[in-house]
């Protein structure tokens, strides 16, 4: 039982540092950013939201698509970083695993270009 | 025989693979023509299906296992698999008239359910947590799209956002079983949980009991009922007929086998959970549809309360009970989807009709249809010599032969007062004015129908082949 725990003493020090870094980002900018807002700054930008206005807003569903895209591929290269770091060891079942999930992903990536989800209009 | 990969056998997927490809290739053919290929490619996803059951009888008998133990094919699983393809086979060719509809024609209709009847294919051959996690969440994601596939349709889109936020829901409590379960045994296989758990520690029966709320939801069994009822009545029609057979056979499947193989060691702690479950789900299943006025929403009891008798086979926890709860799903496969064959073939003046009251007469202008409907209801109160009869008579009888007399009479006694519900509708049928014929049915709603309530009402002149085949494939989990 305490090897299983020790294995994971890592992964504590991992979970640690990561809210560390979260909460200094955080709180740093109240303390030494400088604050001078003007109406240009407040404005909305280029996605075309007042910049502060209520979460629960409506918004195009259109957004939404382009984020669900996102998350294809950003679980792509998630997946593709860590395999690449440990692929000397993976032999052929790992390389050929990552070519189905490559393929399959092109074939929804293929879906979605022909169904129009890439243009906004 | 050439399957071997990088050393793993691909033998035993080769019907899920055929399946997943299949789909794929379909989901071009559809992507590059446009809907109006929706017929093609729905007749060609049902060619898969039965291509994929073919390949499924096909696979060397015995028990085969392959990516270190996460993928079993054994009689138990073929037998599962048959019955899944049968449902999503017969939902394919429910959905043809569903989806020729101009304004609802989407091809993509037809490959969700192909995509998730890959996923019940993985879950009914789960050999460990993780398999079991993949093949629920495939299925499930792929039937909270179908749930909400009428986007117009305030109740569609309910229903699916209901399931989706509620099966997720149920995932993570089933997820923190599964983890809890690893963190107790060290192992997510069934084979090396059953090893790892002879006796049942706190921490592990806590995980177990997480784990079967997850299962209990898919298979919809008390307390996790709560979104039967408005998910069947909201989403659309065929689709509701999918939800009543093939994941629930799917889901059961995995619940005896993760239950069966992986905690045999404590049995007792599981068995009592069961219990309650079967006692609880048959009784609401009983009482609740009583006041009901949709023909779907009773069905939802309907097959809430199915799923206790089912799970009453389970709960006794030996072979007889095993090979009773496949017997049991089998015959309520065939009852469902005939019963649902008339659902939809109810249509008046273009207009699909949904409420008891629409069955008014419906034995003098439809006779026929009447009568088929009389038969698989009848059947699915339990009304001897008909099928329904006998997949109650073999559950009960394992509950008795494993001491849980308590368990089978109140089984008996809700079968009893469930009954009402069904020969209203009868009654309905038979006695009340009719208002109006019933256009008529599509030909292969009455195919359905016809080989159905066919089964129904002559099961008791040959019943040995199918009790012998559950009797090999409960064979297979001990």
């Amino acid at each position: 039982m305490n090897g299983i725990l020790t294995s994971y003493l890592p992964l504590v020090i991992f979970i640690a540092i990561a809210t560390v870094i979260g909460l200094v980002l955080l709180i740093v900018p109240f303390i030494v950013a400088f604050q001078q807002p003007d109406p240009e700054k407040l404005s909305a930008y280029e996605c075309g939201f007042d910049a502060f206005d209520d979460a629960r807003m409506k918004f195009d569903v259109r957004f939404y698509l382009v984020a669900i895209l996102f998350i294809i591929f950003d679980l792509e290269v998630s997946f593709l970083f860590p395999w690449a770091v440990a692929f000397g060891k993976l032999g052929t079942a790992g390389f050929w695993s990552m070519m189905v999930f490559l393929g399959v992903l092109t074939i929804g990536f293929i879906y979605e270009w022909k169904k129009g989800a890439l243009e906004w209009d | 025989m050439g399957f071997e990969i990088a050393g793993y056998s691909l033998l035993p997927v080769v019907p899920e693979l055929v399946l997943a490809v299949g789909a794929m290739a379909l989901l071009m053919i559809g992507a590059y023509r446009g809907d109006r290929v929706t017929g093609l490619v729905t007749g060609l996803a049902v060619f898969l299906v039965v291509i994929a059951a073919a390949l499924v009888l096909w696979l060397p008998p015995g028990r085969l296992v392959t990516f270190n133990g996460s993928f079993i094919v054994d009689d138990f699983a073929r037998f599962m698999k048959i019955l899944t393809l049968t449902g999503s086979a017969v939902t394919l060719l429910f959905s043809r008239g569903f989806v020729a509809a101009a304004t609802r024609r989407m091809f993509e209709f037809a490959i969700l359910i192909l995509l998730s009847t890959v996923g019940m294919m993985v879950l009914i051959s789960a050999g460990d947590l993780i398999s079991l996690y993949l093949g629920l969440e495939l299925m499930s994601l792929a039937l909270y799209v179908v749930a909400a596939s009428q986007r117009d349709n305030l109740k569609s889109t309910e229903a699916g956002l209901k399931y989706f936020v509620l099966g997720a829901l149920s995932s993570g409590m089933l997820l923190y079983g599964a983890s809890l379960i690893y963190g107790f045994t060290g192992t997510v296989s069934f084979a090396g949980i059953a090893a790892a758990a002879k006796s049942g520690s706190l921490g592990l029966v806590f995980g177990l009991v997480f784990l079967l709320a997850g299962l209990c939801f898919k298979v919809s069994a008390v307390p996790f009922h709560m979104w039967t009822p408005d998910v069947y009545e909201g989403a659309p029609t065929p689709v509701t007929a999918f939800f009543a057979s093939a994941p629930k056979v799917a889901a059961l499947a995995v619940f005896v086998r993760a239950t069966m193989t992986a905690f045999p060691g404590i049995t007792q702690e599981w068995q009592q959970i069961v219990v309650f479950v079967a006692i609880a789900s048959m009784a609401l299943g009983a009482f609740a549809g009583i006041g009901q006025r949709n023909i779907k929403r009773l069905m939802a009891y309907s097959s809430i309360g199915h799923m206790g008798f089912a799970l009453v086979g389970l709960a006794a926890g030996t072979p007889e009970g095993t090979q009773g709860v496949l017997v049991y799903i089998a015959i309520y496969l065939t009852m469902t989807l005939g019963a649902f064959a008339v659902i939809l073939a109810l249509s008046r003046h273009g207009e699909a009709v949904e409420t008891i009251s629409d069955f008014a007469g419906l034995s003098r202008t439809n006779p026929l249809l009447a009568f088929f409907m009389a038969m698989l209801l009848f059947s699915l109160a339990g009304v001897p010599p008909l099928a329904g009869f006998f997949a109650k008579f073999y559950v009960f009888l394992a509950a008795m032969k494993a001491g849980l007399f308590t368990l089978a009479v109140l089984g008996v006694l809700s079968s009893v007062i469930g009954a009402y519900y069904y020969l209203v509708i009868i009654k309905v049928m038979y006695f009340d004015e009719p208002i109006g014929a019933m256009e008529p049915a599509r030909g292969e709603l009455r195919a359905v129908l016809a080989v159905t309530g066919l089964f129904n009402m002559l099961f008791f002149v040959y019943p040995a082949p199918l009790i012998d085949v559950a009797t090999l494939a409960a064979k297979s989990l001990f």
